[in-house]
């Protein structure tokens, strides 16, 4: 777990802080770290996440680009193998289909097919996650498609102590990272450890609450989700235990089936969309891995598949809820 | 291209002496011998996968390479082969790379269109057409934020100017005075469709929008490509920002080694002028023998020298192990 130990000292600050807090001390730390993006000097990006950096930094390390995605990131990627340790901010998510040529083609294949002697330590910032009425083309959540490719790896903070230590670790390895921010999350505060070193490792799940139960696997801001269904279902009696994953590529295969066997239940809750998503992949694993101490098969539950709809009446029926997970969960154990 | 010429004699002819001009003409049978062997080996099947001959075109990668100091980095196309060997790789760790061999430069994982030889500054071969210039252009913001000189060179077909990326990084790189030297060499054809039918305007007038410095050169003229990198690699070395080099040249193979049936794109009738009467090293070599007194026989020398080094090349190749099967999940991650 995450838990700080009790002699290290925490502050609450806002999940938008911690990101910002650790892009300042990366870029404090190792000269060679740079930001380019639309927007991110002294705009701060449209989030604010940015903010005060280009002070502290100058503009020849918080570099505003023209909105040309493919353009800023593919320099990244030469930047990267020539010694720098890029942070590349793509705005939207929805814009990765725009950077898919330099992030899949080149970035994930060049450590691989120069036989290990050029690397490729870039960093790609974005987000994911719909109900902010942006519509169809600012609300995806797209993670799946970059955990699908070898030589990418791909984190989704879900609080902000987790947002700081996945950020600093990103920014460190040595490979294409790509960490995705939930829009609604920026806003939310928790605890962060006062660590200059806070790293979360990659690959390693961080059970959220402890649970008998139900293993509810859930990632990014379903983390929230998943957590508030779980005080539902224990005023009802059933201890909901809520793992994230942190990082679908590397994923904790181990932890995820450890839990599923304890529990005998476990539903996955993703936002991305149901069909060929990381959902999918993290149920297969648990199947996989936990078949005979299931009580009951592998739920799922994610974005429906449609595009997501700028109605908020429409839109707020395609994510699920707390209430999803909870009639989910009641109807796995009690069928 | 007169301009680009008279430059040449003027700026290059004191910088440049005898070695220089013999390395050069070296360099250019070193890639037109490496190809014989290319091809030959996919002929008869030694050669797994598909390959693009560089022949033809060697003049504009010696002529820029020459140019250049080992840190300096450059970016290369499917038609490779001749810009790593311009850049300073060897004959025979290249041709066990495309043989899919342990010794290869990327150990057999990348295999002609993907050869990279960083230790001489080689990012890499791209299959992606036009992918590398967002690699070159990462490369020329690294050189500058460490302000050693170091230059950058994208290599490029006149295919990729289809390619967005290609402008998107023009217009960074003049808006932030990248030391980088974009290479566009125009063998007229996109695979099988001339560049007439699929380029709209003047080839120049696109860097020129960005206000790109440019110089168009004959790319049969190893001289005059030579002079024309010198001062476009001088400016960026300078700080004086981009610039873009166009180069005239003809691929003599067909876009790939497979492609044997040409005539409905291009007639051999073009394709015979273009070797009997601008092939670059029979070019280069009148001006040796005529102009700078070299004697036929040294040249003949050097040429048997290089078909010596080739052909040991390609025994150290074929006898080289594959990769071992433990290696396939190597190299995914740093």
């Amino acid at each position: 777990m995450s838990t700080p130990d009790v002699a290290t000292r925490t502050r609450v600050i806002s999940f938008s802080k911690a990101v910002n807090e650790a892009l300042a001390e990366e870029m404090r730390r190792d000269e060679r770290v740079l930001i380019l993006g639309e927007d991110v000097a002294e705009a701060g990006t449209p989030f604010k996440v940015l903010a005060g950096l280009v002070e502290e930094f100058g503009t020849d390390r918080v570099i505003d680009t023209p909105i040309s995605e493919p353009g800023f990131t593919g320099i990244g990627v030469g930047a990267a193998m020539t010694g720098l340790r890029p942070v590349v901010d793509l705005m939207f998510g929805d814009f990765l289909t725009l950077i898919m040529d330099q992030l899949v083609n080149q970035a994930a294949k060049i450590h691989y097919m120069s036989g290990g002697k050029l690397t490729v330590p870039l960093t790609v910032r974005t987000t994911l996650g719909a109900t902010r009425r942006s519509a169809a083309q600012h609300s995806q959540s797209l993670h799946a498609w970059v955990s699908h490719v070898p030589g990418l790896k791909v984190a989704l903070p879900s609080t902000p102590a987790d947002a700081k230590g996945l950020m600093k670790t990103a920014i460190r390895d040595d490979n294409p990272v790509v960490i995705f921010e939930d829009k609604l999350s920026f806003q939310e505060k928790g605890p962060v450890p006062e660590d200059d070193e806070l790293l979360i490792p990659f690959g390693v799940a961080d059970v959220k609450r402890e649970g008998r139960d139900v293993t509810l696997i859930a990632t990014s801001s379903m983390v929230q989700v998943a957590l508030a269904a779980a005080e539902t279902l224990a005023a009802d009696g059933i201890e909901a235990e809520v793992i994230d994953p942190r990082t679908t590529s590397p994923l904790d295969d181990a932890a995820l089936i450890e839990s599923a066997k304890r529990t005998g239940r476990c539903i996955v809750i993703d936002e991305g969309h149901r069909r060929y998503g990381v959902g999918a992949e993290m149920a297969a694993v648990v199947a996989d891995g936990a078949f005979w101490w299931l009580d009951g098969p592998v739920r799922r539950l994610s974005a429906m598949d449609v595009p997501v709809p700028f109605s908020p009446v429409l839109e707020d029926l395609t994510v699920p809820t707390a209430p999803d997970v909870v009639a989910e969960a009641v109807a796995l154990i009690r069928p | 291209m007169s301009e680009a010429s008279a430059r040449h004699d003027a700026a290059s002819a004191g910088a440049t002496g005898r070695e220089d001009w013999l390395r050069a003409y070296r360099q250019m049978q070193r890639i037109r011998v490496f190809e014989e062997h290319a091809n030959d080996l996919y002929l008869t099947a030694r050669m797994p996968g598909l390959t693009h001959m560089y022949t033809g075109q060697e003049a504009v990668a010696v002529g820029v390479c020459e140019t250049l100091r080992r840190e300096d980095t450059i970016t290369s196309t499917h038609r490779g082969h001749g810009h790593c060997v311009a850049k300073g790789a060897s004959l025979d760790r290249m041709f066990a790379e495309l043989l899919g061999r342990r010794d290869g430069y990327c150990r057999g994982k990348g295999g002609s269109m993907h050869i990279a030889d960083q230790e001489n500054g080689n990012l890499g071969a791209n299959a992606i057409v036009g992918g590398s210039a967002g690699i070159a252009t990462g490369s020329a913001l690294s050189a500058k934020r460490r302000g050693d000189g170091d230059v950058s060179v994208c290599f490029f077909g006149e295919g990729a100017l289809g390619q967005g990326l290609l402008y998107e990084v023009m217009n960074m790189a003049q808006l932030w005075k990248l030391p980088i030297v974009y290479v566009c060499e125009n063998n007229m054809y996109n695979e099988y469709t001339h560049y007439d039918e699929v380029t709209a305007g003047a080839i120049l007038d696109r860097p020129r929008a960005f206000g790109i410095h440019v110089e168009h050169v004959d790319g049969q003229d190893l001289r005059a490509v030579r002079a024309a990198a010198a001062e476009l690699v001088g400016r960026a070395r300078r700080g004086e920002g981009p610039s873009f080099l166009l180069c005239d040249t003809y691929r003599y193979h067909g876009h790939h080694v497979g492609d044997i049936d040409r005539a409905y794109y291009r007639s051999k009738d073009e394709e015979k002028s273009w070797r009997t009467e601008r092939d670059p090293i029979t070019l280069f070599t009148a001006w040796l023998v005529g102009e700078l007194d070299v004697d036929p026989a040294e040249l003949e020398a050097i040429e048997r020298e290089v078909r010596d080094e080739a052909q040991a090349a390609v025994t150290f190749a074929l006898d080289a192990p594959y990769p071992d099967e433990s290696e396939v999940d190597q190299h995914v991650y740093a």
